[in-house]
């Protein structure tokens, strides 16, 4: 038996569990855990990634691992949907880890090797759950995944309000699990098989298959963060610790996107085009919600919480207008949205995972996550704040950078529609693309918010904070994750050929031939569209460069320093700047019905004003609050039973024995 | 494409740089007709660009290095722009590189340069300029996607020198939708172009400006390159505009050197009259308050979108 790229996986994997328990023999040693564990942990992660990228062009793989339960062997399999997932897995972990290195220290909470444990851990399940290919594997994969984050997010467990934000999390991932473990019980129609392969054979009724359908949209929407599933990512996000929100949000609402393709393209065989509209417009609504409101908050953590939920819808819409046309037979164009989405996920990984270290270097430096405290970074993090602008201007999806490819390759399967059979879907396409341009153009107005509130203009804190750049194995780990973003962008091609293996292996359909010059893409014909990134980007490199050797040489570079022009008011302080709030006035003024908003206004004659402004998610009125008084009420009623009296008690049993006696006789 | 097409190409893209300052020259001298003055010739847009190159760069104390950078990057996406367009001939230099998506992309890059260095000093006036043009570009940014998707779904691709020959050398058919998306883009153009209703350019009046706000704290040449890529900027955008609603007559180099020139001069006149007619209205409208301007550009994106919809319902 030779030695095969699956087995690679599960040494990594094992590997990984190792490092993980390593930690605890010295939990305290920070030089032990962070700075030696860490980076093994990275180049395993590097490791990962290679051999992800071997598997996906090798035939599939499967293995049955003798561990579990008698008679209930794990299956593995390595197919290129899971190589894919295991190279973003792969490449983001690096990143991550590295400045994880970095990051952690002693202070209150979880001790450092413990939490060693739990993100290696939690790094291994995340593989274990794409490589799963048996019901029983994932559960199992999918739960640890959730346990190691739960304990991740509340590692500053001495808080409430971590704890309470850990609890919503752990609350909806199970709600999640239960919609899994429902979907799995009817994808097996009848076999009693938990295998994948047996549910791939199973032939389900229509209905059956929507209500499996629909229980993997409901299981896989809570974890990745679909409206109205999306109220534990802005709590969760700003309690867990930097490196943790960005594995969490890079990474793990992937597993989820995985999960969903896994059950829709793949278990289920037979599509049926009205799951691609609504899952098409659940993420269009996802994508525009968490755009607006991502515009309007305060603190940059929930913020890019906020810009995940809408990178999330982004991904979703991309893979509803994939299962759409293949629902309708139209192959190219199935793959063609398939791989933008698959691509979005891979972008998102690295320039969110950016973000969020950024945000813990702030942290670190000023103790704050409030904007409304921050500003003039730039000049005092430069490292940080170059890092951060990259990933700013991916995320924002600008040419040449990644972020600009996958929504480009979406917006040409938008468009390269031909008159659909249904009027429903030929009014749900255009309308589902200027949905999505929209939310294009919103992040573009997030990130100028998050980068000039954080990183430009002078410190809102009247007191010069000691604000220091980070440390060399953070930069490092920064640094990994911006020069993807920037490969990503420059060199779609290669991406894109490897993206096609899964589109052959699900869909039987490839993005063609066009794809093959290695500079330009063209997803279908060169007259009708093409994206060449390295050109444009070389263009205005170019043009930069004869723009400033012409000033110089014609002109001169002579530059005097003064005070800012104070328009006549001497007065000027930093915090005249905008605010966080002042920048988000505009949206919030224009999206008012999506807000509920509280104003706290002073008195006329109030000689301390105080003004103030909560706004609230409007689904937890709608959905979250009915629920919970539904439960209390039934609670309410239920808790009569309990009376404390041991009497009470013995004649309950006693009634109970009455009653089952009437069966019995 | 052939040496010598690219290098009538590239002539044709530097052209459209130096020849920008121009067209906003004409378009000033025509208001001042209008408006019963002199004015100061067409020509006086270069006139102020020597003397802003000519002067020492006052920057102020707390500005980063991005805000000296931002003015190269914007007239650097410009200029890129210009060699994307087909604004003197049906083949310009870099067309394949780049579709109108991804043009689209490239005014948001100038856009969101020219935001953050507005934020870069730190004074109210910089942060709110950034905020409006943020607000007015998010709304114009769709709405541009739009119109560029209707005349995609017509010509069949998102290549603007495709969609120019497309639709040119159609036998001549009405399309509602191209009557929306027209509409819309003539909208998006003045708001994209800082122009009344939406904003106005000779204004520096200190509540009402949006893009002379965020500029505020430049001088001497980092103004100048600014200047000269808002001219660019309108230029582009006349040229896109003429590109899709008035295709005819873009020559491709291949036609020989007569019927290059010609359609030089073609484009230069088209251009004019666009000059004309867009001082006309700002001569005749006046400026929007700023909270109406998400109004006027929520209709600028709904025609758009329209008139995609128009397109997939009726096929026209």
């Amino acid at each position: 038996m030779t030695f095969s790229a699956l087995d690679a996986v599960l040494v990594i994997v094992v590997a990984w569990f190792a490092v993980g328990l390593a930690g605890m023999s010295a939990q305290r040693n920070l030089a032990w855990v962070a700075r030696t564990l860490f980076p093994i942990g990275a180049a395993l992660g590097l490791g990962l990634a290679i051999t992800a990228v071997v598997a996906l062009f090798a035939p599939t793989e499967t293995r049955v691992l003798l561990i579990g339960l008698p008679d209930l062997p794990m299956h593995m399999r390595l197919d290129p949907l899971a190589a894919v997932f295991l190279a973003l897995i792969g490449l983001a972990a690096p990143g991550v880890s590295l400045y994880s290195a970095g990051y952690f220290r002693e202070g209150e909470g979880t001790a450092p090797g413990l939490q060693c444990l739990q993100y290696h851990v939690f790094l291994a399940s995340m593989a274990m759950v794409v490589l799963a290919d048996d019901a029983f594997a994932f559960m199992v994969a999918w739960e640890t995944m959730a346990l190691s984050s739960y304990f991740l997010v509340t590692t500053q467990h001495r808080v409430p309000e971590i704890r309470s934000a850990g609890f919503l999390y752990l609350l909806l991932a199970h709600v999640g699990a239960i919609g899994l473990l429902l979907c799995f019980g009817v994808l097996q129609g009848g076999s009693w098989q938990f295998t994948f392969d047996a549910m791939r054979n199973a032939s389900l009724s229509p209905a059956w298959a929507s209500v499996a359908f629909a229980l993997a949209l409901f299981g896989f929407g809570a974890k990745a963060g679909l409206v109205p599933m999306h109220v534990w990512l802005p709590e969760a996000h700003p309690a867990a610790p930097s490196p943790v929100s960005a594995l969490m949000s890079g990474v793990m609402l992937k597993t989820a996107v995985y999960g969903f393709v896994r059950v829709s393209f793949d278990l289920l065989s037979d599509t049926q085009w009205t799951w691609g509209a609504a899952v098409l417009a659940i993420g269009a609504l996802t994508g525009l919600f968490g755009a607006v409101f991502a515009a309007v908050q305060t603190d940059m953590k929930r913020l890019l919480a906020y810009s995940s939920i809408e990178n999330i819808g982004i991904i979703f819409s991309g893979l509803g207008l994939a299962l759409l046309y293949r629902g309708m037979d139209m192959g190219a164009l199935s793959a063609l949205a398939l791989a933008a989405a698959l691509y979005h996920c891979l972008n998102h990984a690295h320039f969110k995972s950016l973000l969020f270290l950024a945000t813990g270097s702030v942290l670190h430096a000023t103790g704050q996550r409030s904007l409304g405290k921050l500003g003039g970074l730039i000049h005092r993090m430069p490292w940080v704040a170059g890092l951060a602008l990259v990933g700013t201007l991916a995320m924002a999806g600008l040419p040449p950078l990644n972020g600009f490819v996958s929504e480009w390759l979406l917006l040409q399967s938008y468009l390269f529609t031909p008159t659909l059979p249904h009027t429903l879907a030929n009014m749900l396409v255009p309308l589902g693309a200027a949905a999505f341009a929209l939310t294009l153009a919103l992040a573009a107005y997030v990130l100028v918010k998050f980068y000039g509130v954080v990183f430009l203009g002078r410190s809102r804190e009247t007191s010069p904070s000691q604000a220091h750049d980070a440390g060399l194995l953070e930069r490092l780990g920064m640094t990994w994750l911006a020069a993807m973003c920037i490969a990503l962008g420059l060199f779609p091609v290669v991406v894109l050929r490897a993206l096609d293996r899964v589109n052959q292996s699900l869909l039987g359909a490839t993005l063609g031939d066009h794809a093959v010059s290695w500079w330009a893409i063209v997803p279908v014909a060169a007259e009708r569209a093409s994206y060449n990134p390295v050109v444009f980007a070389a263009g205005i490199a170019i043009s930069i460069t004869i723009a400033f050797l012409l000033v110089r040489r014609l002109y001169h570079g002579r530059i005097r320093r003064s005070p800012a022009w104070d328009c006549g008011y001497p007065d000027q302080t930093p915090r005249m700047q905008d605010s966080a709030e002042g920048f988000g006035q505009p949206i919030r003024h224009i999206f008012g019905p999506f807000f509920r908003i509280q104003r706290l206004l002073p008195k006329p004659l109030d000689t301390a004003p105080k003004y103030a402004l909560h706004l609230a998610d409007r689904w937890w009125d709608w959905l979250y609050a009915p629920i919970v008084r539904v439960v209390e009420t039934i609670a309410r009623w239920v808790g009569l039973l309990q009376q404390g009296r041991i009497s009470l008690y013995l004649m309950y049993s006693f009634a109970t024995l009455l009653i089952l006696l009437a069966f019995v006789l | 494409m052939t040496a010598g097409q690219a290098l009538i190409a590239l002539t044709q893209a530097v052209l459209a740089i130096a020849v920008a300052p121009l067209l906003v020259g004409w378009v000033d001298q025509c208001r001042a007709w209008l408006q019963n003055r002199r004015g100061a010739g067409v020509l006086q847009p270069y006139r102020t660009l020597r003397k802003l190159f000519h002067k020492d760069a006052v920057v102020a104390d707390g500005a980063s290095w991005l805000f000296r950078a931002s003015p190269y990057v914007q007239l650097g996406a410009m200029a890129l722009a210009a060699a994307i367009i087909p604004i003197f001939g049906s083949q310009p230099l870099l067309a394949t590189s780049a579709d109108t998506i991804a043009l689209v992309g490239l005014f948001a890059v100038a856009r969101v340069f020219v935001a953050l260095a507005g934020m870069d000093i730190g004074t109210a006036f910089g942060s709110m300029g950034a905020r409006r043009e943020m607000l007015i570009g998010f709304l114009s940014e769709p709405a541009l996607l739009m119109v560029f998707f209707t005349a995609s779904l017509l010509a069949q691709s998102t290549m603007l020198p495709t969609i120019v020959d497309t639709l040119a050398h159609q036998e001549l058919a009405i399309h509602p939708s191209l009557a929306f998306a027209a509409v819309a883009f003539a909208m998006v153009l003045l708001a994209e172009n800082a122009r009344i209703p939406i904003d106005n350019p000779s204004t520096h009046l200190e509540l009402t400006m949006i893009h002379e706000a965020m500029v505020l704290e430049y001088s001497a040449r980092h103004l100048a390159l600014i200047e000269w890529s808002s001219a660019l900027k309108l230029l582009n955008f006349a040229a896109i505009g003429l590109a899709i609603f008035v295709p005819w007559g873009l020559p491709s180099p291949s036609e020989g050197l007569l019927a290059v020139l010609g359609g030089v001069a073609l484009s230069a006149l088209k251009l004019g009259v666009v000059g004309a007619v867009l001082a006309v209205f700002e001569t005749l409208s006046a400026k929007l308050r700023i909270f109406r301007a998400p109004e006027f550009l929520a209709t600028a994106f709904l025609l758009a979108v329209l008139g995609l919809l128009v397109h997939q319902l009726l096929g026209g």
